[in-house]
């Protein structure tokens, strides 16, 4: 089985910094792939890098086996792959319903079907009932909500979720897992930026650590929860690995 | 699924009918030429500032350069018919297509500026242009162009005797402009050009191409808004880089959309047909230099706005259906 996203050997320097370094990761059709790590590990940089705002400062990305490293971010969403943002990015002054059709309108041009369409995503992602609502007027939940169902609408093959659970209630969160699970079993793969590891965990089939840029480690979940490296990592220990 | 939607979407075309035939109507009982005039001068900048809104307000690239479209039209419809004998109907068309090419032209830069920067790169850009046509010999130089004057009809689109064939032009164009707001604004144009305004890096990401959009918010914007400098062309009969070309003109544009309510199907009509008459009546009140005081009065408007109503007087009527997109 040929990979949906492989990152080959993929660098993101800002200036003097290297956000991303040698990052080489691959990611099943249907799965749920979680990728973690603490503040700064460089995953929203790697979002980036693979939904196309900016090129990688090295290596390749390949999504369905074509090679899309330097295609803008309109193409990459044209392919399938679509994302949410860690700091939403709604259209503030457009009503939900208007939010998600700009991203039914990659599919199709006939207004009343992008409409029809924004509808069905919009009752998927339980926001039907807000439909006609300014944007700008969501609750922070909402507006996550929002975000994804924006992004389904464009009828994706990879979902970038970044952050879409954090800051949420346990209830809303809970909400936020059913949806991330439901979309998968419409065929959508997700690959998922989170950081609270009781609510990731029991949602990915595997899961990949980020810490200062690189990969490291990847795994079932369960192996990763239990990994030393991984608990040094996130409790800032890093002189506890052994160099 | 609720059709409130279509609902608003007929509800809108049935004002525009309903509108447009008082309007139609109007001249049958106004006889009075100046006021006549405000009227004409009324319908063309709420269709000017109906075309400025495609750009400005649902694309939200700020325009203050607009003068330079409009006065490519007036140039074009007149240097054809004092030069070679062109119809001025030829003339709007070649001026409209012209103004679209400059306007990509000039957007293909632009376009990359951000915020504040793009406002003064208009600005900048018109008033170099201004420049040029003052000083451009063959098109008249600072003595402007003088449109000769041939028998009245519509084939040469002159009427020496009457405003009303004017009036009726200028109702068209402002229903055309409308007309063409109203289509694009549920088009795939119309959505990608808010979604643009309001966050173009969301906007990318989701297939929005950001740069043709701006592209063709600017070219259909000038097509119209040359369209309507021909049209003035012909109705004064005389033009001069200071009568078409000034900054001016590029403020008479923005105002009223943005009094009226920027990005919105109606605000621009509304604006206009508060702040042209009033705009007349201060000029004629104050005497022939009452320009620097229209400026004072717009200004206050705007900042009145600014404060009270920052989405546009048009806000006073949908206060009920807030959160319907418009
Ligand atoms: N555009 C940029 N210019 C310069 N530095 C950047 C840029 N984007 C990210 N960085 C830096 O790269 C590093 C990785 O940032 P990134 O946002 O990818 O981390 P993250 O893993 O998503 O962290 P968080 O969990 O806080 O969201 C950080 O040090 C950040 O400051
Ligand atoms: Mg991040």
């Amino acid at each position: 089985m040929t990979a949906l996203l492989e990152t080959k050997g993929v660098w993101q320097r800002f200036g003097g910094l290297i956000a991303n370094s040698d990052i080489s990761i691959a990611v099943e059709p249907g799965e749920i792939v979680g990728l973690i790590g603490p503040n700064g590990a460089g995953k929203s940089t790697l979002f980036n890098l693979i939904a196309g705002v900016l090129p990688p400062t090295q290596g390749s990305i390949l999504f369905n086996g074509e090679d899309v490293t330097r295609l803008p971010a309109a193409q990459r969403c044209q392919r399938g792959i679509a994302r949410t943002f860690q700091v939403v990015k709604s259209f503030e002054t457009m009503t939900v319903i208007d939010n998600v059709i700009v991203g039914a309108l990659i599919r199709t041009t006939v207004m009343r079907e992008a409409r029809r369409k924004a509808y069905e995503v919009l009752e998927f992602a339980g926001l039907a009932a807000r439909a006609n609502v300014l944007a700008s007027e969501l609750i922070p939940s909402e507006k996550r909500r929002l975000e994804v169902a924006r992004a389904l609408a464009t009828e994706p093959k990879l979902l970038l979720l970044d952050e879409v659970l954090t800051g949420l209630t346990p209830v809303e969160a809970q909400t936020g897992v059913e949806l991330v699970r439901r979309a998968r079993d419409t065929g959508v793969t997700v690959l998922m930026v989170e950081h609270v590891m009781e609510i990731v965990m029991p949602l990915v089939d595997r899961a990949i650590v980020l810490d200062l840029g690189k990969v490291l480690v990847e795994g079932k979940p369960a192996d990763i929860v239990r990994d030393p490296k991984v608990i040094s990592a996130y409790l800032g220990d890093r002189h506890a690995v052994g160099a | 699924m609720d059709n409130s939607f279509a609902q608003r979407r007929r509800r809108d075309l049935l004002l525009a009918a309903g509108f447009t035939a008082v309007a139609a109507l109007v001249p049958l009982f106004v006889k009075d030429v100046y006021v006549q005039n405000i009227m004409v001068l009324t319908l063309m900048y709420a269709a000017l500032s109906q075309s400025w809104n495609i750009l400005g307000g649902y694309c939200g690239q700020i325009s203050l350069g607009h003068a330079l479209y409009f006065g490519l039209g007036a140039y074009t419809t007149a240097l054809l018919f004092s030069k070679f004998g062109v119809l001025p109907w030829f003339g709007m068309i070649g001026g409209g297509l012209i103004s679209a090419v400059i306007a990509m032209a000039l957007g293909y830069p632009c376009f990359r500026l951000r915020g504040h920067y793009f406002v003064i790169a208009t600005i900048v850009i018109a008033e170099i242009a201004y420049l040029l046509f003052l000083n451009w010999d063959w098109a008249g130089a600072a003595l402007g162009i003088d449109i000769p004057v041939r028998t009245d009809s519509w084939l040469t689109f002159q009427f020496t005797r009457s405003k009303l064939p004017y009036f009726y032009f200028a109702l068209g164009f402002c229903v055309v402009a409308w007309l063409v707001t109203f289509w694009l604004q549920d088009s795939k144009w119309g959505y990608w050009w808010r979604a643009v305004k309001d966050n173009p890096d969301a906007a990318e990401s989701l297939g929005v191409v950001v740069f043709n959009s701006k592209m063709g918010a600017a070219a259909v914007s000038a097509f119209l808004t040359a369209v309507g400098g021909s049209f003035y062309a012909q109705f004064v009969s005389y033009i001069d880089p200071e009568s078409v070309m000034s900054f001016h003109f590029s403020l008479l544009m923005a105002l009223p959309a943005v009094l009226g309510g920027i990005g919105t199907l109606w605000g621009p009509v509304l604006g206009a047909v508060i702040l042209i008459p009033l705009t007349e009546l201060t000029r004629s009140f104050i005497g022939g230099s009452g320009r620097g005081v229209d400026l004072i009065v717009y200004g206050t408007l705007i900042v009145l706005i600014a404060l009270a109503r920052p989405e546009g007087l048009i806000g006073l009527f949908s206060r009920k259906r807030k959160g319907a997109s418009r």
